[in-house]
């Protein structure tokens, strides 16, 4: 009864994610981004005296909001490095650099930055570096210093062989956005492959739990209620009824139906689960929990891998399902 | 109080690319299976569920959620979810048992660290404004401590080595190990820097696997297992967020946590050291003195699957104690960057008087 495991892999594809996360900053925040902006790092002064570069938003000692925030460096000594040969995406910088723990002058705690000294021969422990400030801001805080760079010899904070900017005054910056981007293989399971595999035959394949006998479209993996792999497939036509459905009368982005449409629980004939389909060919207001729908694909030269195989459900006619039939699916 | 003991423990095959989902249900079916048959269990009797994971990890939302089609959770049961490691979700689980609300209580984790790219994934438990934005990498964050380390003389590229060939040694016996075998200190060292000063042994594979660790109550410990896993000690603590205001060279939350556990105690300990010198800086904030074994699983670094590999620990350090090698063993966790948050737990063969 038990059918073989597919013989090659799961099918997988990338999948990238990406979202733009917008963070307020709070005061002590707010008061180093802006001063960030205007090339200037501050540092927070702790109950203790020591001074907290990048600040603290409450003392470590006390839990207290920094009394003051003081400025320090802007250059510094590196505290600990370590060098990256191939920069990843986000990354301060492009070509091979170091991460660097940096004490700026005047501060008692350590900024962790990218130095940008060419190759792993020019880091070392103890080095002066100074900030390179980003030609333009990035809107993310932090990155307004592209990276730090060495000192060149006999160079010192006060005597900058190139003139720094002046100081600029900003507005106080109180939003950061930070960009989140992700890239992943995405893997699907067993009986999802064959679901996948099955679909870009035009075929519903689901699968049934050996313990309870429940037929699970698409497949799961392992059945919710026994927890046991759900090997065994079954080939389910592609009709079945609507149990529940709503009119989408709203519109959103990337909305492919012009509203009213249906959205519907669609539970295919020999399934104990529904999933969520379109309902199209009738008006929206004859459509009724337990009518009778059946698939309609799309032109079999652009079926892929996908649910998008099936364009939508459509009504069949036949007489509908009786309430006490797919009670138990509601 | 009751007495709580840990009374079975499965893990998956350390892998570096499984064909599992990022949801675990592939790694954890057969796990529940091989742990409900080793104890006579089955899913009903368990009056807690709670798990560990990470949807950053998983690429998805509600990875955790999809997991729970592997513990056939209907009617609906008794469940709960930390996003750290499994370790985490055991403590829950043995809060819940401790309080009364459940006899038998399951701790499950699990991780796919292969389907992104880890070691970048793991900068999003940075802090968000001033240092996740910059990408740091975890292999790059450990480079920074271990490097504090070395030239404070604490320890060596040596030292480390050692660490790695010792434990790759041990892992030879670990059916679950993804790294394991007779190697020298010196053909280590031999080897390029991936972020100077750490080499790929100071490193823990990048590993997709998944654990599970059962507690039960009093009796029914005894009734589960001829020699339970008492637990005598089992606390968790954590420093601070911001990496350049730590003395990187020391733990202090898992001396803390050692401390308030019983560490001293330990005549075995497997230890969470996901880098080699992190290991060296372990042994020293639990105070574990030369006689003590470490990692006789090959611990983190032969194997690491994400949000599973504290977890798993404490389900060796136990084993330890159910197959009779060990008196008291302990069993050590860790999440966060450069041993942020630290777990430790103690179990003992000898406390629990039968009733």
């Amino acid at each position: 009864m038990s059918q073989p495991q597919p013989a090659s892999a799961p099918l997988h594809a990338p999948l990238e994610i990406s979202f733009d996360y917008t963070r307020s900053l709070g005061p002590t925040l707010s008061e180093f981004v802006t001063a960030l902006a205007g090339r200037r790092i501050l540092g927070a002064k702790a109950s203790d005296g020591r001074v907290h570069a990048p600040p603290f938003e409450y003392d470590p000692v006390t839990g207290a909001p920094p009394a003051e925030l003081v400025e320090v460096g802007p250059d510094g000594v590196v505290v600990s490095w370590t060098w990256t040969d191939r920069p990843m995406a986000g990354q301060p910088l492009g070509r091979p650099f170091g991460w660097a723990l940096i004490r700026l002058d005047g501060a008692d705690s350590a900024l962790l930055h990218a130095v940008d000294a060419g190759s792993a021969e020019h880091m070392r422990t103890g080095m002066r570096v100074r900030p390179r400030w980003a030609a333009e801001r990035s809107g993310s805080g932090i990155t307004d210093i592209a990276c730090f760079e060495p000192e060149r010899p006999g160079e010192t904070a006060a005597d900058p062989t190139e003139p720094a900017q002046p100081a600029q005054p900003t507005e106080p910056v109180t939003m950061i956005t930070t960009p989140v981007r992700l890239s992943y293989d995405h893997t699907v399971s067993p009986g999802e492959s064959s679901y996948l595999l099955a679909l870009a035959q035009g075929r519903l394949i689901g699968q049934r739990c050996p313990a309870c006998g429940k037929v699970y479209l698409p497949p799961r993996g392992a059945c919710p209620v026994d927890g046991v792999p759900t090997q065994d497939e079954v080939e389910l036509p592609d009709t079945g009824i609507v149990t529940t459905f709503c009119i989408v009368n709203v519109p959103f982005q990337g909305q492919r139906v012009p509203t009213p449409y249906v959205a519907a629980s669609v539970l295919i004939d020999g399934a104990d689960i529904a999933f969520q389909h379109l309902i199209l060919g009738c008006p929206p207001e004859d459509v009724r929990m337990g009518m009778r729908v059946r698939a309609a694909w799309r032109p079999r030269e652009e079926w892929a891998t996908g649910a998008h195989n099936i364009d939508h459900f459509e009504p069949t006619g036949e007489p509908d399902a009786p309430y006490d039939s797919f009670a138990r699916h509601l | 109080m009751t007495d709580v003991a840990v009374i079975g423990f499965a893990q998956a095959r350390s892998e570096r690319h499984s064909p599992a989902t990022t949801n675990g249900v592939e790694m954890l079916v057969p796990i529940f299976g091989e742990v409900f048959a080793a104890t006579g269990l089955t899913k009903d009797d368990i009056g807690f569920w709670c798990s560990g994971s990470s949807d950053y990890l998983a690429g998805r939302a509600f990875s955790f959620v999809s997991a729970v089609d592997a513990i056939g959770a209907f009617p609906p049961v008794m469940e709960s979810h930390v996003e750290m490691d499994g370790a985490w979700a055991l403590y829950e689980a043995w809060l819940k048992i401790k309080t009364g609300e459940a006899e038998i209580a399951l701790a499950y984790g699990f991780g796919k660290s292969s389907a992104g790219h880890l070691r970048r994934v793991l900068a999003l438990q940075l802090d968000p404004y001033l240092v996740a934005p910059l990408w740091p990498d975890s292999v790059s964050i450990a480079a920074l401590q271990a490097r504090l380390g070395i030239e404070a003389g604490l320890w060596s590229e040596s030292d480390m080595a050692e660490v790695a060939a010792r434990s790759r040694v041990s892992a030879i016996t670990n059916p679950s190990a993804l790294v394991a075998g007779q190697t020298s200190v010196g053909h280590l060292l031999d080897q390029p820097y991936v972020a100077d000063p750490l080499r790929a042994h100071d490193c823990a594979p990048v590993t997709d696997g998944a654990a599970v660790v059962i507690l039960a109550a009093g009796e029914r410990a005894w009734e589960l297992c001829p020699r339970p896993a008492w637990i005598t000690g089992f606390e968790h603590r954590i420093d601070s967020a911001s990496l350049g205001a730590r003395d990187l060279t020391t733990a202090p939350s898992a001396a803390a946590a050692g401390a308030a556990a019983g560490a001293g105690r330990a005549q075995v300990a497997e230890l969470h050291a996901p880098f080699t010198h992190q290991e060296l800086i372990l042994r020293r904030a639990l105070g574990l003195g030369a006689d003590v074994r470490v990692s006789p699983s090959g611990g983190a670094l032969c194997g690491n699957p994400m949000f599973a590999a504290g977890l798993a620990r404490i389900g060796s350090a136990a084993t330890e104690i159910i197959t009779g090698r060990a008196g008291v063993a302990l069993g050590h966790a860790t999440s966060g960057p450069a041993l942020q948050q630290n777990l430790v737990c103690v179990l003992a063969a000898e406390i629990g008087e039968r009733q």
